[in-house]
């Protein structure tokens, strides 16, 4: 293998690597502050991806206008749909605002996560605090098949395809963006801007955590509830909103991973086993843990199916992610970052 | 009887009463009514309602007894109904090589599982046993599917699942034997019709096969309840580090549990197999292990008759609700007026027919909020009502011990 094919394999794990971060970093806010072990993770991120679908479609609700001068091959007049959207904001406009639909979506999908985010923890999820584990399990699979069922009922079975906009979905010559003219590697802008954009929201989640008062009593509270409980501060009511920033950072994921990936309702399942391992490989409750896991994961899978090693060991690329889950749970339970003694079990 | 104590003996005939008048019992509905759709007395279905009893029956061996969550117990019924296929390629087609092998397979399978998994418990197990199950899928449909060892098609033929085909081997089919799956010559498809009156009842080779298997195995888990191990495992279930500091090593109980409710698992799936010659990856696919968990859970886990109502109620309902369109609604409701009786069927439609997914999930949830207990404690507590006043002076008994 050259650099160029080092590189490549690197960017290609970069951005399946950036929504296993997102989707593990949500798991592990919501395992760290309300110690629930929440199934339901995947069906959220498919929830934001669809919500890029819905603006999508919302956007190109069309008008249908006759028109007169021209006829179609029938020798009708012809039929032309403008979406709404052309006709109050001129073509122009209208054009590029249905061509962004994915990045506006962020701004659709922003409060619709925090309400089911508010809706589930409050609804559902208040009630399993002092139930088991297993319970909690179960009751949160379930409400993945009923989410998943839902959108399937609405959206249908197939995959949607909704394209990124169109100067950011060609490709972008990497070795001069890095400054190496000597590497010769494309890759296409949008994954590009999927990282960054990953970047950018991990990076706001670790600033809220770190600089704020919220999140220094989050801090505080996912350290020791029951102290922070006592001083008079209603913790309860702030993990409810960690838990709905953990929704709206899934659906972010989601709703920019639409172009790299058509959703289908499956696409929550897909992707909650093996967020579950990236949490389990970083350490439950660690968030720098399940960022630095889910980019390392994303890496090795896609240097893993690569005819190069498929060639070593047949079938590699499937199993990868799992072999590295065994191996660290077993030499090293509480995984890569993970704190001693914090659900070391 | 069978070293037994009085109760669990009825429980046991009744269970085998109900188990061998199935065909009778499903089928109360004249065959031209409108409402035979919902007579389950066919074969396919029957057999259907056993074979999960007995994966659900290994299940809660594990599950309802130590309190270990297994996510991935799909992956040991998919390496049983692959074991058994592969008999029926290289040896021929009676089904007892095929099923013996397939609950060795899965028995391996699972002791290997068992002993990683074991090292962890609570979220950790279930986490683990998920991972496992997953990668099995993800071997058995790409890499092990593929042309290696010289096999055509690998070990699981993939995508198009394995089965028997004419070129295979099958060393002691004679030309005397059917070509299909039989036991000493008795074709298990062999169905005897019987009308009666309006009525009509099939009686199934396969079924019964099945239904003997399933209270064998009905047997075995009562006599693990009541044994001194069974005990154990409950220990185990209600506090570990008790049972460790008072110098019991639980690791060796809990994994034979573990391989217990694997061998389970894997009779299911060469059972499954048996019936039905072809065994593909979808059946190790994670719903299909939270499908068996459901079943316990709805029952009553750590019950004895819990997962054997369970398997029957989710298998029926999955029948029946998946067979109802959008047609026979209307027919339901046509007494309704036009516009209201068109929101219900629009409504009710989500939940039938190619819908019957959301009605499972939305059990799966009601019955773990409301219903932790299962079925079994949900009869428990409509008996316990009228039963209540007579409890009180027992425990003034043992207060004043």
């Amino acid at each position: 293998m050259d650099l160029d094919a080092i590189l490549l394999q690197v960017l290609n794990g970069l951005d399946k690597g950036s929504a296993y971060a997102l989707i593990a970093l949500g798991l592990t806010l919501i395992f760290g502050t309300l110690g629930v072990v929440n199934f339901a993770h995947g069906a959220l991120f498919m929830v934001g991806a669809f919500c890029a679908v819905s603006l999508q479609k919302l956007l190109t609700i069309s008008a249908i206008t006759i028109d007169e001068t021209k006829t179609d091959f029938l020798g009708n007049p012809l039929k032309v749909k403008t979406p709404y959207v052309e006709n109050w904001f001129g073509e122009a406009i209208g054009q590029g605002i249905i061509d962004w639909s994915v990045p506006l979506a962020i701004l659709l999908a922003i409060p619709v996560m925090l309400i089911i985010g508010i809706v589930m923890e409050r609804g559902l999820i208040k009630h399993f605090y002092k139930r088991p584990h297993a319970d909690q399990i179960l009751v949160t699979f379930g409400l993945a098949i009923v989410i998943g069922e839902i959108v399937k009922a609405s959206f249908g079975a197939t995959e949607i395809q909704v394209p990124a906009p169109e100067p950011l979905s060609r490709v972008t010559d990497v070795g001069a963006l890095l400054g190496m003219g000597d590497i010769n590697v494309t890759y296409p802008t949008w994954r590009l801007v999927y990282f960054a954009f990953a970047m950018l929201v991990i990076g706001v989640i670790f600033a809220f955590l770190r600089f704020t008062t919220f999140g220094m009593v989050v801090r505080a509270g996912m350290a020791d509830r029951e102290t922070v409980g006592l001083l008079g501060i209603d913790i309860d009511r702030r993990f409810t909103i960690m838990f709905a920033i953990a929704a709206v950072v899934a659906g972010l994921a989601g709703v920019m991973y639409v172009p790299i990936k058509p959703p289908s309702y499956e696409l929550g399942m897909q992707f909650l086993v093996i967020s579950f391992v990236v949490v389990v490989v970083g350490g439950m409750g660690s968030l720098p843990g399940a960022v630095s896991a889910g980019f390392l994961l994303g890496i090795l899978e896609s240097f893993a199916s690569t005819n190069w090693a498929k060639e070593i060991i047949p079938g590699i690329d499937q199993i990868i992610i799992y072999v590295v889950a065994i191996l660290i749970l077993l030499t090293r339970p509480r995984g890569l970052m993970g704190r001693k003694g914090v659900m070391e079990e | 009887m069978f070293g037994l104590s009085r109760k669990d003996t009825l429980l046991l005939i009744f269970v085998a009463i109900i188990t061998f008048a199935a065909p009778i019992l499903m089928n109360p509905f004249p065959t031209e009514s409108s409402l035979a759709q919902f007579n389950a007395g066919y074969p396919d279905l029957m057999q259907r309602f056993v074979i999960f009893g007995i994966f659900a029956i290994g299940f809660n061996i594990l599950f309802g007894l130590t309190g270990y969550l297994s996510f991935g117990h799909a992956a040991f019924l998919g390496a049983g109904s692959y074991a058994c296929v592969w008999m029926f390629k290289l040896l021929g087609y009676n089904i007892l090589p095929g099923i013996i092998l397939s609950v060795i397979v899965s028995a391996i399978f699972a002791l290997a599982i068992g002993y990683i998994s074991l090292r962890r418990s609570g979220i950790y197990f279930s986490i683990l046993t998920l991972a496992f199950a997953q990668m099995s899928f993800a071997l058995a449909y790409s890499v092990l599917g593929t042309d290696m060892f010289g096999l055509k098609g690998g070990l699981t033929n993939g995508e198009t699942g394995l089965q028997v085909y004419n070129s295979d081997p099958q060393i002691f089919h004679s030309d005397s034997a059917p070509d299909l799956p039989h036991l000493f010559g008795i074709p298990m498809r062999t169905t005897e019709v019987v009308q009666y009156g309006a009525w009509e009842f099939q009686f199934n080779v396969g079924f019964y096969f099945c239904a003997v298997v399933m209270l064998i195995a009905f047997y075995l888990s009562i006599r693990i309840f009541r044994s001194p191990f069974g005990l154990m495992l409950r220990a185990v279930k209600t506090n570990q580090n008790r049972l460790n500091y008072t110098g019991v090593n639980t690791k060796p109980y809990a994994l034979a549990a573990f391989v217990i409710s694997g061998m389970y698992a894997g009779l299911a799936g060469g059972l499954l197999s048996a019936m039905d010659p072809l065994a593909g990856a979808e059946r190790m696919q994670w719903t299909a292990s939270g499908e068996v968990v459901l079943m316990t859970i709805l029952g009553g886990a750590g019950t004895l008759i819990g997962p054997v109502l369970g398997a029957g109620l989710i298998k029926y309902f999955e029948n029946i609700f998946s067979k109802i369109n959008e047609g026979i609604l209307k027919g339901w409701f046509e007494f309704l007026p036009d516009t209201l009786g068109d929101a219900v069927v629009w409504v009710l439609y989500f939940f039938t027919g190619s819908g019957w997914h959301l009605t499972l999930g939305l059990m799966f949830m009601l019955v773990v909020i409301f219903l932790p207990g299962g079925l079994v404690e949900g009869a428990g507590r409509l008996f316990g009502i009228g039963r209540r006043k007579k409890k009180t002076p027992a425990s003034k008994t043992q207060a004043a011990e």
